[in-house]
């Protein structure tokens, strides 16, 4: 040791690299704040946005309508599509670490699928749950095969000599025998029960309810700790699954829970506002071409991203069509490849 | 420090790579290179040392079967650096060795002193300048580097190294081989590196081990483990071995048999 500090420049580099990551993922923060107030602020009915931020804090000053229009469809709405975008983000960027595969996310392995195919169950055979209210039978069952399709992927993942490409394959082997069977359905259906079947395929916060958000912000507050605290195995996992187990990780139980939660947070969001693609897949990549793949900084990045975009989504789906809303899953993909595309265009280094 | 391995059976699904094989015990403080033919199973025999694949058998370094442990209490004492390196990874050279400490059950060690050792881990190799670069910008002969800073920075008391150098230049190479006889010698570690090249192996190995289809065709100092015999025997070369100017083993291979 000498008297000077040992690697005093390298420290000072990685301190400012570290500084510049969490400036970035606050940035994401702000714009997914931003994006938040302009959804609230965006309907048909045209309140001033001063209004709206003083009937969110005030609730009383507000009129019957106005207080209507904002606490039960512009709020709701609104939280659903930042929640929502910050789920499936989250459940992508997992799936894209445990499964080494650029191009998981819940929708390339058969959740959607699955759980369109719960929806259709529903919707047009009638299967319904007992001791259940009917409102709740719809994402019900949508979840129940959401999840069961992930607890598939596991039972296959816990068998011998499973490897993660096998995984990718049996996950797209779902999505067709799922997608067979959902048209199997539609084929039998009723022309309303078809309408209905397919608008819900679509996926629109306009089935959002306070209700529906307190489960969401509940399975989200509890998953997403359990991933912040994954962050450094899975960014050593990055280093190829030889390279994670001699540093004494258990890379099956890290793949299992981690498929657990991504299981639980797509599963509740599609149950809730039906198929949204393209967040899960496209946000983790945004947040990787801004702040890299250290997890602990990747991830937070990751909902953020996905949040904003959805967000933005939301503000789109309400004014692209004067008078119309339209199902926010149409407008995912429109809003979040210009995005995606200028980051690409305009990244001058990797990291 | 001393590692035994008795009995030791591994195979991917039913077909045996390796079956009962016996290695005299291995001493710290060394050396020790695998070398042999593709396909001699040399891979396989350093994952089921890490720990990486089942395997039957004894794996004892000095009081305890490793074999007994989980994939935690192996990383207590092994670290493998296998030979693939990782692709298109979004981390910086730095982060990358960070994770090493960080991840596994040391994680919850200081991150501070977590830095400072990365950071002498790369100085230790001369990458101190790419601390900071990205992982895929660098060239592959910097990735192994980086690679091999992640196995050291663990401190392990057996370094398992699987062609370390192969994307390296002759300079580096020797650098690299040098750097581990050093870290043997001053740590009193195990270490067993696979390696191609014969006469680099003669060169910084103080034993040698040569395997052939799964099991030990030679094991010895390098003039006892590497003569014409067993490379005609192993390898299917008509060889000449003589030891140079400087008294080092050279080997000169004259045809394909």
């Amino acid at each position: 040791m000498t008297d000077i500090s040992p690697h005093a420049t390298e420290l000072a580099a990685y301190a400012r690299l570290v500084r510049r990551r969490v400036l970035i993922v606050v940035g994401l923060g702000a714009l997914m704040l931003v994006a938040l107030l302009f959804d609230i602020a965006t309907g048909p009915s045209r309140l001033p946005l001063g209004d709206v931020i003083a009937g969110i804090l005030d609730p009383a000053s507000l009129d019957g309508p106005a207080r209507v229009i904002i606490w039960q469809v512009r709020l709701p709405y609104a939280l659903m599509a930042v929640l929502v975008g910050a789920a499936l983000a989250l459940a992508g960027a997992e799936m894209q670490t445990i499964l080494n595969n650029p191009l998981a996310s819940p929708f390339t392995l058969g959740v959607s699928s699955a759980a369109s195919f719960g929806a259709a169950l529903a919707l047009v055979m009638g299967a319904s749950l007992p001791l259940l209210p009917a409102e709740w039978n719809l994402p019900l069952f949508a979840f129940i095969f959401a999840f069961g399709s992930v607890l598939l992927l596991q039972v296959l993942a816990g068998m011998r000599g499973t490897g993660v490409e096998t995984l990718v394959l049996f996950g797209i082997a779902l999505v067709f025998t799922f997608n067979a069977l959902v048209a199997l359905i539609q084929f039998v259906a009723s022309q309303e029960a078809l309408q209905q079947l397919v608008f819900w395929s679509m996926g629109s916060l306009s089935r959002a309810s306070w209700g529906k958000l307190g489960v969401l912000a509940l399975v989200a507050l509890v998953t997403s700790p359990y991933s912040l605290a994954a962050s450094w195995r899975m960014t050593a996992l990055r280093l190829g699954e030889d390279r994670a187990r001699s540093f004494g990780i258990s890379v099956k139980r890290l793949r299992f829970f981690s498929l657990l939660r991504v299981s639980l947070l797509a599963g509740t969001c599609v149950a809730f506002v039906g198929t949204i693609g393209f967040i899960g897949l496209v946000a983790p990549h945004i947040a990787r071409i801004l702040v890299g793949e250290d997890h602990r900084f990747f991830l937070p990045a990751s909902m953020l991203a996905g949040a904003s975009i959805m967000s933005l989504a939301s503000v789109a789906s309400k004014t692209l069509v004067p008078g119309a809303l339209l199902p926010v899953g149409i407008v995912t993909a429109l809003i979040g490849v210009p995005f995606f595309m200028a980051l690409i265009f305009t990244r001058r280094e990797r990291l | 420090m001393a590692l035994h391995v008795t009995g030791l059976s591994v195979g991917y699904g039913r077909r045996p790579i390796i079956e009962g094989l016996d290695i005299k015990e291995i001493s710290g403080g060394s050396v020790t290179a695998l070398i042999g033919p593709n396909a001699a199973g040399k891979t396989t025999l350093l994952r089921a040392l890490a720990g990486l694949v089942p395997a039957k058998g004894s794996i004892r370094l000095d009081d305890v079967e490793l074999a007994s442990l989980s994939v935690a209490g192996h990383a207590r004492h092994v670290t493998y650096m296998p030979q693939a390196l990782p692709q298109r990874v979004a981390l910086t050279v730095l982060e990358a060795t960070l994770s090493a400490l960080m991840s596994g059950e040391e994680g919850s060690k200081s991150p501070a002193q977590a830095r400072l050792r990365a950071l002498n881990a790369l100085e230790r190799l001369d990458i101190s300048d790419l601390a900071m670069r990205g992982l895929d910008e660098l060239s592959g002969g910097q990735r192994q580097l980086a690679s091999l800073a992640q196995s050291i920075v663990r401190e392990p008391s057996v370094l398992l190294l699987d062609e370390p150098t192969s994307a390296l230049d002759i300079h580096h190479q020797l650098r690299v081989m040098q750097l581990v006889e050093e870290l043997a010698r001053e740590r009193g570690i195990i270490v067993i590196i696979v390696l191609h090249d014969i006469a680099q192996a003669a060169r910084y190995a103080q034993r040698i081990i040569v395997l052939e289809q799964g099991a030990i065709a030679a094991d010895g100092s390098p003039a006892q483990a590497i003569t014409p015999a067993t490379l005609a025997r192993v390898y299917k070369v008509e060889a000449r071995v003589e030891a140079c100017s400087r008294g080092f083993l050279q080997v000169i291979v004259d045809r394909a048999l």
